[in-house]
């Protein structure tokens, strides 16, 4: 099912006393979320992507704009009659019940038409618990199983309806690093299993990144950039993206440009055909960086910290707006014998320039 | 071994304030209560008794009064632990549904909780006592609708068992609500947003869900309003005065405080079986409320 929102707003009026001031949680959303594809909603934390998700599901109700499921206006029903599967950040998993129970839940609360048999509800759940994995926890309680255990239920039970649409809030923010790693293939694997449309909330670029097929970065209410992962890293449409996506940071630096010459402090870096001359903000990837003693970008080295493949060289340079940049190379290129002044030449494609003051890309060639 | 023994020494030496007190107010008189029940023909000026048995309950459980106590007691308990519970539970649900005059609502419901139960006895005197004066509010009431009324303090014994719950019941009333209050409010509100996506019914969200969920501070409510019932006293003094066996609405406790220092008082040995027998009382039912409560309540 394809989901449509057309200029969603969300307005939290302000309280009278303690915080006067409106909250425009959600500004003007505007995009289409193709059928069965795995949708990353991607920011800050207070960015809105949480209320967009209940705007979504239909817990809230927009301010302004319009929801589409496929071709139907859903924007004025109940969640109930949306079709939607949401998985709580906490999992929202009733104690008292067992995971049968817990997973029956919905079903027992179809009327009339829709109602089924005790059968046919116990068929459901096993396939629901199957997608899963979880067949043999049947009988217990939330209590006695592990956190990505209690994650799988609560999969299970928004799945059991066979949603439209399956909406998760944070689903990996409280499971450990490993298993985290695990769970979100797992995610990956059931939606791509069940071809569900999937959106899922998340302040962990990588998160995003790994699993999506496409990523929304939000922030302040308001959509940055749409797109696939890969695209939306390789060509960040401004400041805020780029700085968001990518782990170690993107180095943000200090330039101007001279006739078409990118220069950053004394050195001069790049080709830059088609911008105009002026101050520009430069973003240098940490893997833009190639060691070259006889390469352009000339910095002081202030330490070197070593993972393994790769070495991460933090060094200091007079332009830096970034406190610590750092350039990631080959640790087998590291040596005892590197000098305190470092060289580097620059790949071009992970150089990106941006407006001072509004932050926006500028493109060149 | 050595570092043991004296961090034990220790341990005891700062509980051996507590323990001195518990010992002296409360167990001590304890076991004095069992021995006086089995002492007969106690003699309270000379300190004396005749021989030990069981005597002293077969009296108690043939005495009338006792009886009487007994029927009374456990009229009030069944009638108004479940009354109460239910109707704070309803209350609560009430005052965690509305926003607008909730401090206010809250605030008057709480009020019976900070006032003197013989300040509330006189308020119900008023509503229900005939005097020289005038028949009562309520019977004035009554009258407006053409009923001859009724002596609800001196009358017939549903008139004044009626009163007696009612009283019972405000009283206990605003803990429970303050408690159940609390209980709705510590529910996850994710469980209630979980299931309004899945389509569930208000009944269903309420009794699989807000029920389950806030049964532990149910049962403990019972439980502790059982006990409480069955050592009602205070109460019936307030409405009816000190005279509650002729009234006819003397309790189990009432009974106890009469054998005691009352008009037809000084057996200690009567008094102290009667005690025993309300002990055991209270001990059985507590003891089905949590074995029935371990059963429902599983968190």
């Amino acid at each position: 099912m394809k989901v449509v929102l057309e200029h969603l707003t969300k307005v939290f009026p302000g309280r009278e006393k303690k915080n006067p001031k409106d909250v425009v949680a959600v500004s003007d959303f505007h995009f289409v979320i193709p059928d069965g594809k795995l949708v990353g909603l991607l920011g800050p934390s207070g960015c809105g992507k949480s209320t967009a998700l209940n705007l979504i599901s239909g817990l809230e109700v927009p301010t302004e704009g319009r929801i589409f499921f496929g071709d139907d206006d859903v924007t004025d029903l109940p969640p109930e009659h949306r079709g939607v599967g949401l998985v709580f950040q906490n999992y929202a998993l009733y104690p008292h019940l067992t995971v049968r129970q817990n997973i029956r839940f919905p079903l027992e609360n179809l009327k009339g038409d829709a109602k089924l048999s005790k059968e046919e509800m116990e068929d459901k759940v096993l396939e629901a618990a199957k997608v899963v994995q979880i067949e043999g926890l049947l009988d217990r309680k939330p209590a006695e199983m592990s956190g990505g255990q209690q994650q799988r239920v609560a999969i299970a039970r928004a799945l059991v309806k066979k949603p439209k649409v399956l909406l998760l809030d944070e689903p990996l923010s409280n499971l450990d690093a490993r298993l985290r790693l695990q769970t979100r293939e797992e995610i990956r694997r059931i939606q791509c299993e069940t071809g569900i449309t999937t959106i899922f909330v998340t302040h962990d670029q990588e998160e995003a990144m790994s699993i999506s097929d496409s990523i929304v970065v939000m922030k302040e209410g308001k959509v940055q950039q749409v797109g696939a992962p890969q695209e939306v890293y390789d060509s960040p449409a401004n400041l805020f993206v780029a700085k968001f996506l990518g782990n170690p940071q993107i180095n943000v630096f200090e330039g101007t440009v001279t006739k078409e010459r990118l220069y950053i402090g004394d050195d001069d870096l790049l080709e830059v055909k088609g911008v105009p001359d002026g101050k520009v903000l430069v973003g240098i990837r940490p893997e833009a960086f190639i060691w070259n003693r006889e390469g352009a970008f000339c910095c002081d080295k202030k330490s070197v910290e070593v993972m393994g493949r790769d070495s991460s060289i933090v060094f200091g340079h007079a332009g830096a707006v970034t406190t610590q940049p750092r350039a990631i190379i080959d640790s087998e290129l590291v040596s005892e014998k590197m000098e305190d002044q470092v060289r580097f030449d620059l790949r071009p494609k992970k150089v990106f320039l941006f407006h001072p003051e509004t932050e926006e890309r500028i493109s060149f060639s | 071994m050595k570092k043991r023994s004296s961090s034990q020494f220790k341990a005891w030496l700062y509980l051996l304030p507590a323990a001195l007190f518990l010992a002296v107010f409360l167990v001590y008189p304890l076991i004095d209560v069992l021995i006086y029940s089995f002492e007969e023909g106690f003699n309270f000026a000379s300190q004396t008794y005749q021989g030990t048995g069981l005597y002293n309950y077969s009296y108690v459980l043939h005495d009338p009064y006792f009886i009487q106590a007994l029927k009374n007691t456990f009229l009030i308990v069944i009638i108004t632990v479940p009354l109460s519970t239910g109707l704070a539970l309803l209350i609560s649900l009430g005052l965690n549904k509305i926003k607008a005059l909730k401090d206010l609502f809250q605030t008057i419901f709480f009020l019976p909780y900070v006032t003197n139960t013989l300040a509330v006895g006189l308020v119900f005197m008023i509503l229900f006592k005939k005097t020289a004066y005038t028949d009562g509010m309520i019977n004035v009431l009554l009258h407006a609708f053409g009923s001859p009324g009724v002596d609800f303090i001196e009358g017939p014994y549903w008139a004044k068992m009626f009163v007696m719950c009612l009283y019972t019941i405000w009283v206990v009333l605003p803990f429970k609500i303050l408690i159940l209050t609390s209980a709705l409010a510590s529910v996850n509100p994710m469980y209630y947003k979980a299931a309004r996506v899945d389509g569930t019914s208000p009944a269903r969200i309420f009794f699989r869900i807000t029920l389950p969920m806030i049964s532990p501070m149910i049962f403990y409510l019972v439980i502790t309003g059982f006990i409480g019932a069955f050592k009602a006293y205070s109460d019936e003094v307030a409405l009816f005065g000190t005279n509650l066996n002729a009234a006819g609405m003397n309790t189990i406790v009432g009974y106890v405080y009469d054998m005691l220092y009352g008009d037809s008082g000084g057996y200690p040995s009567y008094a102290s079986a009667a005690a025993l027998i309300l002990f055991i009382v209270i001990l059985t039912i507590t003891a089905i409320n949590l074995l029935v409560s371990n059963k429902k309540v599983s968190m």
